[in-house]
């Protein structure tokens, strides 16, 4: 063990470069933020399903609506009852008209970047 | 302790499987799974819309004797405003949908030296041909191109990878390739109707999403007649009647892929 203190150096230097990440962004972590809702959605109450449902499975949803309409000419999502249009600009925009602050946001902090926005369209929004 | 490979190994393993099997508890025991597999979901279902227009088959005739260059300028303009189709500088970028040709390129196999005189200078309107035995659902990879119940062949743009095979496949040229982001470039924007993105391949849908809600395809509402829609399924539909009363061709029919689109000449 001639090489102690090479060893105990480069080690030191290793753990400093593994855990970069951790201590530099330490202090800069954020809160997950809160998706604000427009007027419009605020006053509607609810949403197609519960809102718990919406938060965890919004994607699947929309995966679902986007498959039977395309493939199955099915466009009329029913659920409680309730019909909708499976409609992504057309239904879910027409309420939740604030795509930066609604669907960005998140999005942005979960670093996910759904590609939905190249072809459907969304609300222009006030700056 | 004696280190050896051997005692490394067993060591590594066991840790590795301990290890696991935390992770695995972990995603059993969360809330998750517990509230899934505890209530039942609600139901959902999926329906038609209940104006939506329905067929065995759709098939289109087009009544050349009712065209002219001005009516054909007009269907073209109505699909373009339907569907969001941009209109490009660039003539190889050109997207395609419903356009209109000549006679000795519609219909190549049937020119002839003395043609009548009312076809040489007449635009011929020319689509997606729908065919009931498509060669670009074959060709394609990924099943993006299908074809529906009802005859109509369809793109699934979220699935086109843009491989551009069905492209070499349709003997008719019905397809076009987004070369270039399509957006800036479309004058006229319905909003109800999704644009495309770079890098995949469009065509006409026979207005798939016009017929869902009860409406007649755009470029037969703006043909004054000249292009009439129908089930060609039904031998009591508008467009059997036509056929059964006048001589109609299809384009390319000896290839076999059974056309939808009927030209009365």
């Amino acid at each position: 063990m001639n090489d102690k203190p090479k060893i105990i150096i480069g080690l030191i230097i290793f753990f400093a470069v593994f855990t970069f990440p951790f201590w530099y962004n330490h202090g800069a972590v954020s809160s997950a933020p809160e998706p604000k809702l427009s007027d419009k959605a605020e006053k509607a109450k609810h949403c197609v399903r519960d809102t718990d449902y919406m938060r965890k499975e919004h994607m699947h949803l929309l995966d679902g609506w986007r498959d039977r309409t395309v493939r199955d000419a099915e466009r009329v999502y029913e659920i409680d009852g309730k019909e909708y249009m499976a409609s992504l600009s057309n239904t879910c925009m027409e309420c939740h008209s604030n795509k930066a602050e609604f669907c960005d946001k998140c999005h942005e902090y979960a670093s996910v970047d759904p590609y939905c926005w190249d072809c459907h369209k969304y609300p222009k929004e006030k700056k | 302790m004696e280190n050896n490979r051997r005692s490394f190994l067993k060591f590594a393993g066991v840790s590795v499987l301990g290890l696991g099997s935390l992770s695995l508890l972990d995603g059993l025991t969360s809330e998750d799974v517990i509230a899934s597999s505890g209530q039942a979901s609600a139901e959902a279902t999926y329906k038609k819309t209940a104006n939506a227009l329905t067929a065995k088959r759709w098939g289109m005739v087009v009544d050349t004797k009712k065209l002219s260059g001005r009516i054909c300028h007009k269907m073209e303009k109505a699909c373009r405003e339907a569907h969001n189709i941009p209109e490009l500088e660039n003539k190889k970028h050109e997207i395609k949908w419903i356009w209109e040709a000549h006679y000795n390129h519609v219909f190549p196999g049937k020119t002839d030296e003395f043609l009548v005189e009312r076809l040489k200078e007449l635009p011929i309107p020319v689509l997606c041909n729908h065919c009931a035995n498509p060669p670009c659902v074959q060709a394609c990879p990924t099943q993006a191109t299908f074809q529906r119940e009802d005859g109509i062949v369809m793109m699934d743009f979220h699935r086109c990878i843009g491989c551009r095979f069905c492209m070499a496949a349709c003997p008719y040229g019905s397809r076009s390739f987004n070369f270039e982001d399509p957006r800036s470039a479309i004058a006229h924007e319905n909003k109800e109707f999704p644009t495309r993105m770079k890098g995949v391949v469009e065509k006409c849908n026979f207005c798939a999403e016009r017929l869902a809600v009860g409406k007649q395809p755009a470029c037969v509402e703006a043909s004054k007649g000249a292009l009439v829609f129908g089930d060609l399924g039904d031998p009591q539909s508008e467009v059997r009647q036509l056929l059964k009363e006048n001589y109609a061709i299809r384009r390319k029919q000896n290839l076999g892929t059974n056309p939808s689109v009927y030209y009365i000449v």
